[in-house]
């Protein structure tokens, strides 16, 4: 898939209480989460936000609780896709069973600033700055991933193997 | 070559002789583990795809311990999701109020986690039962709804980070000293997507206790799971509990390891997670002697909420007064755990010393009630984790230790060891 938009850059180890704090997790609903999306790492970032924007992040992505409610956030916020120099294993799993896409880059992370406007193609992980004219190769998702992808997500592909068992 | 004890676990659960680091598996799981933050999403994914049935009555726990007793009208709708579909799929391992205990503290105490399973838990301290010689890990509500249609879960093979700890401890140290310690050394994403593998004489020497504080935080280095090989003390603590015959792993001789650590215990100092990363260690001596007031402090959790952890605050209070402006909620994390600590005569020395105590609950750990931070407060907590706003106000501060420096800094008014009482 391919996004365009401008980008909201976070340091290293952005937690999962700075991505959606405790505090708002008596719910379950993607609309009242999104609306507290970054809240404690960026207080402005949802008023900020436009659909299609990217989130640019440093090492460990999304790091602490297993809460789903984490991607969830970031993905009904109209966050198009997030790049970072690595992730935290559960959020990963977690956004790829759920359908968020993420890519891993070390070198586009490092080029890239608050604002700079993205091109990115989940596919084949190739991330052009607009701004700067610039671009990067985000590493390959892996085949089982893909997969997952192909699927529609992990509920999707659970089904396609119950079918075929 | 060699297996690691992580590697033949999931080995054995995929029904395969062999497996390597980067393989990817299908392993059936023995439990899969909710709570009432993530459940209800995993109850919704459940029911979207149109499942009716979960794959095994006995193999799904559902412990709402995080806002029970339900805090808000929200709250109780979540529980209120996990107490229909329990119902509803006649869920033997369901915990109300009264019988519900924080659940790291409470599967392995009721027997529902054993030695040699394979255990995955929609919240990320499942690692906790390592402890057990068990492999178990976190994961999300998705990866949840799909093992409770399916009995099954992927797993990518982890490599493992093998930490080996010798020495004597010294007075005020315990697991949570070891495993601050430990993070403090390799970094919050030190084992990141790796299994951590604790050793040495002094795990040897440690009890059950202290072992399950250790493979609680396993998470907090970004760790895929905490692993403690069972001996003769993980086989008395599971026995007369375990509700499934145990099969005990352990790991070969030429087992492959992606790194080795060594560590002399005798040279680590009571440790404090300054905010707002578990990382941020520093022993108590430098600490202690940067004054720092505390508005709070907690002892409870899924890290240092047992017994030994009580009566280890227990022994510090005892005949002394909290200071009069910090709030000491102590939260035993079950109620077994509430029973022997009032029988035993804790609860007394905790209330003579000016300390309240709370029904079982996950509550302040994670901001979520009994015991939230206004701005501009600052809390030591024997939890887990002090990320930024954890406790309450994103403006507040949590500490992390061990309870008996817990207890002392409550009665100090700041943080402080209790030699200094």
């Amino acid at each position: 898939m391919k996004f365009s938009g401008n980008v909201h850059k976070f340091g290293a180890d952005i937690d999962t209480d700075a991505i959606i704090p405790a505090r708002y997790l008596n719910t379950s609903d993607p609309a009242e989460l999104a609306k507290h999306c970054m809240e404690d790492a960026d207080p402005d970032f949802v008023s900020k936000m436009q659909n299609g924007d990217v989130i640019v992040a440093d090492k460990n992505f999304g790091c602490g609780s297993s809460r789903e409610h984490a991607p969830i956030a970031i993905k009904e916020a109209g966050v198009s896709c997030i790049i970072a120099k690595s992730y935290a294993r559960i959020f990963y799993r977690n956004s790829f069973n759920m359908g968020l896409p993420i890519l891993e880059c070390k070198g586009a992370v490092d080029g890239i600033s608050e604002g700079d406007k993205l091109e990115v193609d989940t596919d084949s992980g190739k991330i052009n700055n607009i701004t700067t004219g610039k671009s990067y190769q985000a590493q390959a998702i892996p085949p089982f991933m893909q997969e997952l992808i192909a699927a529609g997500g992990l509920m999707e592909y659970v089904k396609l193997r119950g079918a075929s068992a | 070559m060699g297996m690691t004890i992580t590697e033949k676990i999931l080995a054995a659960h995929a029904g395969l002789d062999e497996v390597r680091p980067g393989q990817l598996i299908n392993a059936k799981v023995d439990i899969a583990l909710g709570n009432d933050i993530t459940a209800p999403i995993a109850i919704r994914e459940f029911k979207k795809a149109g499942a009716t049935k979960v794959f095994d009555k006995d193999r799904v726990a559902l412990v709402p311990d995080h806002f029970a007793p339900n805090k808000d009208i929200d709250s109780a709708e979540q529980c209120k999701v996990l107490r229909e579909f329990a119902k509803e799929q006649n869920i033997t391992h369901y915990y109300e109020t009264g019988v519900m205990g924080v659940e790291h503290a409470l599967l392995p105490e009721q027997g529902v986690v054993t030695a040699g399973d394979l255990v995955i838990g929609a919240d990320s301290h499942t690692c906790t039962y390592g402890a057990l010689g068990a492999f178990s890990t976190g994961v999300g509500s998705t990866d949840l709804a799909a093992a409770m249609i399916t009995g099954e879960a992927w797993f990518k093979i982890p490599e493992t980070m093998k930490f080996v700890y010798n020495g004597k401890m010294g007075k005020w140290v315990g697991g949570k000293d070891l495993i601050l310690h430990t993070i403090g050394d390799i970094g919050v994403d030190g084992a990141l997507y790796r299994a951590m593998e604790f050793t040495g004489e002094t795990i040897d020497g440690l009890s059950m206790d202290g072992r399950f504080t250790m493979a609680n935080m396993a998470i907090e280095a970004g760790g895929k799971n905490g692993i403690i090989a069972a001996d003769d003390k993980t086989k008395a603590y599971i026995k007369g509990r375990a509700e499934r015959e145990a099969v005990f792993y352990y790991s070969d001789e030429d087992a492959k390891y992606f790194d080795v650590r060594e560590y002399d215990c005798s040279k680590i100092e009571p440790t404090i997670a300054f905010p707002h990363l578990p990382e941020n260690t520093k022993g108590i001596t430098e600490a202690s002697s940067l004054n720092i007031p505390v508005d709070q402090v907690f002892i409870g959790s899924c890290t240092n909420g047992r017994f030994e952890d009580l009566l280890e605050a227990a022994n510090v209070i005892k005949g002394k007064k909290v200071h009069p402006y910090v709030r000491t909620i102590v939260i035993p994390a079950t109620p077994e755990i509430y029973k022997q600590a009032m029988k035993e005569g804790l609860l007394e020395i905790f209330m003579d010393a000016n300390a309240t105590i709370s029904a079982p609950t996950c509550g302040p750990c994670l901001g979520g009630h009994m015991g939230i931070l206004a701005k501009g407060e600052r809390a030591i907590a024997t939890s887990n984790r002090n990320f930024k706003g954890r406790m309450g106000s994103p403006e507040s501060e949590v500490y992390l230790s061990n309870p008996a420096i817990a207890a002392a800094s409550a009665v100090l008014g700041r943080i402080g060891s209790p030699d200094e009482l």
